[in-house]
């Protein structure tokens, strides 16, 4: 495999053209599903009893976090994958997860307080999820800053490769370490809706809303991971 | 194994020796470790929080800062003059490498936290007669854990222009399961609880150790190999 | 073959990239013992990144490296150890003497005594006296010496030299040349690259000429460096 360690980019410039255009697909049909998934959680599914019409952002909050979780851990897997196979697609990938990653984790953590603060009277909770989320948005942070401190592109992979390891393992952590201080320290469940048992009718819509969301963090990697391999056909013709 | 771990104890040693001599990352650590704990004293209202509340947070971000400022330049000596690479050039195991650079980060945050603790002791009026063997245990198994990855990240950020930034920013996510432990065993210690109260931390920091020591020697070669 | 041809060095299809630009695109090569291999070239044309392969610091993207008949592979330390690298860096510690820094490299490759092996060293060095004194101490001339003595401390086969003449006055060249001459007559390999042609040429057994990442010329040394230097200036400039 050539790319990052030989002279020949990755792919040809009109291939990654034809990847960003497929990126595009996939992402507008996610965000009309969302749409769809936004309706269904409006007009279609039975308003929670004590939260009241405030819970609906529920739908749009948990498929927000899982998307971000989904992105680390991927960052995480290609990293593991870049280190066995160098493959520098695995890098271009992870470094493009690592992006959509922290966006989808950046609109979580702001439109949570916004949310909680006029229906809870709190701009934050330490509750699990809102915790994860933010580590891992310091995680992704971390890595895109030490991705643009590095210069050399084999040293940046490997760098990346290593941190999202060591990122990816430090989750159950986080978990652990949130999840042994609450049952220590608890605190009334804000998010009420992690409870297992939901009514036929919020799971479904849950369930859309969360395949939606996947469907558009897939569609947004897609996209920046073809503008990564169309970086790197621009270099290779650079260099010449 | 046995010439690893003797190449691991040269490398440690050489790098005690050179920090004996130099001095600069152990006194930077420990005065930064002392204004800390006073800032933290007049940073409280004594009326709202008592002492013995705010103790093992106090001490244990002492700790963790003070110790990111020890270890930053485990690396920064080895840049200069190319020095890595007379390390690198020798029949050195990477395994062994990382240990060696591991044990000497070990024995310079061990040796700000032992200044640390007294001073913690005298600002903050603790008493530690009967805890104080238990902090020291529990300082040690948090202690390994982070300086492990701090190790291994301190290779990387020296190879950015801003390595006293970019360490801080990686490494600070990792402190917090062993820092979250740390408080949590120090304040029941402080309070005189049983130990079955404090075996679910303590069982958290010593699996984070196992695990991130092995992958922070595992991953070393990637580090610092081109 | 490079595994039985008694060669202390053989290189063989060397590739290195960094990003898209192709530094070394497919050498070849050969030290033998007692050879002197002076390698030249423009700036930029790939002679420190070859070195550095040669060494096992940096991996190539293709090709291999045997070192002594054995192949040159990280996972096995071992192979590394008939190697002596003089980068134009010291690799010398500031906080420790120069007889400390040795011993550490004595320690290094595991060697008995290595107190006493660093202080032989010294004095073959010429530097006997100067054994407590820090890097920051010594001049530019002494501070190579003490880089060499460092290098050689573990009596490799091979010693790889990037720009050794460069910073050096007249008699410090001329003692330099003076030490790799008897060395390289004792049977070490030595391979150096050098701008300073005029300082290197004596000691050259063959010369070959790096532009590009491609040999332009290599071959054994075949006349007075006069003769040379306008083929070379052709090379290098066509």
């Amino acid at each position: 495999m050539t790319g990052l360690s030989g002279a020949a980019p990755v792919v040809t410039l009109t291939r990654a053209r034809a990847v960003v255009r497929r990126g595009i697909i996939i992402s507008s049909i996610a965000l009309i599903g969302i749409g769809v998934a936004a309706v269904l959680a409006l007009g279609f599914t039975p308003i929670e009893a004590r939260q009241g019409l405030a819970q609906k952002i529920f739908y749009l909050h948990v498929p927000s976090a899982w998307s971000a979780l989904l992105a680390f851990s991927l960052v995480g897997i290609a990293g593991g994958l870049y280190l066995w196979l160098e493959d520098p697609r695995l890098d271009l990938f992870a470094a493009a997860s690592a992006e959509v990653g922290v966006a989808f984790a950046a609109v979580m953590l702001t439109t949570g307080p916004i949310w909680a603060k006029p229906i809870w009277g709190t701009w934050w909770t330490w509750d699990a999820r809102l915790t994860l989320t933010l580590f891992l948005f310091f995680l992704f942070v971390g890595y895109l800053a030490l991705r643009a401190a590095v210069h050399d592109r084999h040293e940046r992979a490997r760098f990346s490769a290593v941190v999202g390891i060591m990122g990816l393992l430090l989750v159950p952590f986080i978990h652990l370490s949130v999840y042994l201080f609450r049952t220590l320290h608890p605190q009334p469940i804000v998010l009420k809706p992690s409870a297992p048992s939901l009514p036929w009718e919020m799971l479904r819509t849950l369930l859309v809303s969360t395949v939606m969301f996947t469907l558009l963090y897939i569609g947004y990697v897609t996209i920046r991971y073809g503008i990564g391999l169309a970086i790197d056909a621009r270099e290779q013709s650079d260099a010449g | 194994m046995a010439d690893g771990l003797r190449l691991a104890l040269v490398i440690a040693a050489k790098d005690v020796r050179a920090e004996l001599r130099s001095k600069t990352a152990l006194l930077s650590a420990t005065v930064f470790a002392a204004l800390v704990l006073v800032i933290f004293n007049f940073a409280r209202d004594p009326t709202a929080l008592s002492a013995t509340d705010l103790a093992p947070s106090a001490l244990w971000v002492t700790f963790a800062f003070a110790a990111m400022v020890a270890m930053n330049r485990s690396f920064t000596v080895e840049r200069e003059h190319g020095a890595l690479d007379g390390l690198l050039l020798a029949p050195v195991p990477r395994g062994a490498l990382f240990t060696g650079k591991m044990l000497a980060n070990l024995a310079f945050v061990a040796a700000v936290e032992a200044v640390a603790l007294p001073l913690f002791i005298l600002f903050f009026n603790v008493d530690l007669s009967r805890a104080l063997p238990g902090i020291i245990g529990t300082a040690a198994l948090a202690t390994v854990g982070f300086v492990a990855v701090g190790t291994i990240f301190g290779a990387m950020a020296v190879r950015t222009r801003f390595a006293e930034l970019m360490l801080p920013v990686l490494l600070l996510p990792f402190m917090v399961p062993p820092l979250i432990g740390a408080v949590q065993v120090t304040s029941r210690l402080l309070a005189a609880r049983p130990l079955s109260e404090m075996m679910g931390w303590l069982r958290l920091l010593a699996v984070y150790d196992v695990v991130f020591v092995t992958l922070a020697a595992l991953a070393f070669s990637f580090v610092v190999e081109e | 073959m490079p595994s039985s041809d008694g060669s202390l060095l053989a290189a063989v299809g060397l590739e290195r990239s960094f990003g898209h630009i192709r530094v070394l695109r497919g050498i070849d090569l050969r030290v033998g013992p007692g050879d002197a291999l002076v390698v030249v070239g423009p700036n930029g044309a790939g002679k420190t990144t070859l070195l550095r392969v040669l060494a096992g610091l940096t991996r190539p993207s293709a090709g291999e490296v045997w070192v002594l008949g054995k192949r040159l592979d990280r996972s096995t330390p071992e192979t590394r150890r008939p190697i002596g690298f003089v980068s134009h860096q010291s690799m010398l510690y500031d906080d420790l003497t120069i007889a400390e820094n040795i011993s550490l490299a004595a320690r290094l490759y595991g060697l008995a005594d290595p107190r006493a092996k660093a202080a032989r060293a010294l004095e073959s060095a010429g530097l006997a006296e100067r054994g407590s004194a820090r890097p920051r101490q010594l001049s530019r001339g002494l501070l190579q010496r003490a880089a060499i003595a460092r290098a050689l401390v573990h009596e490799p086969r091979l010693l790889l030299l990037d720009e050794p003449f460069t910073g050096l006055d007249a008699p410090a060249a001329e003692r330099l040349r003076e030490l790799l001459q008897e060395r390289k007559q004792r049977g070490l390999g030595l391979l150096l690259v050098s701008h300073h042609l005029d300082e290197a040429w004596n000691l050259a057994t063959h010369v070959a000429v790096l532009g590009g990442g491609r040999w332009l010329l290599d071959e054994a040394k075949n006349g007075p460096l006069a003769e040379f230097i306008p083929r070379y200036r052709a090379l290098a400039h066509g």
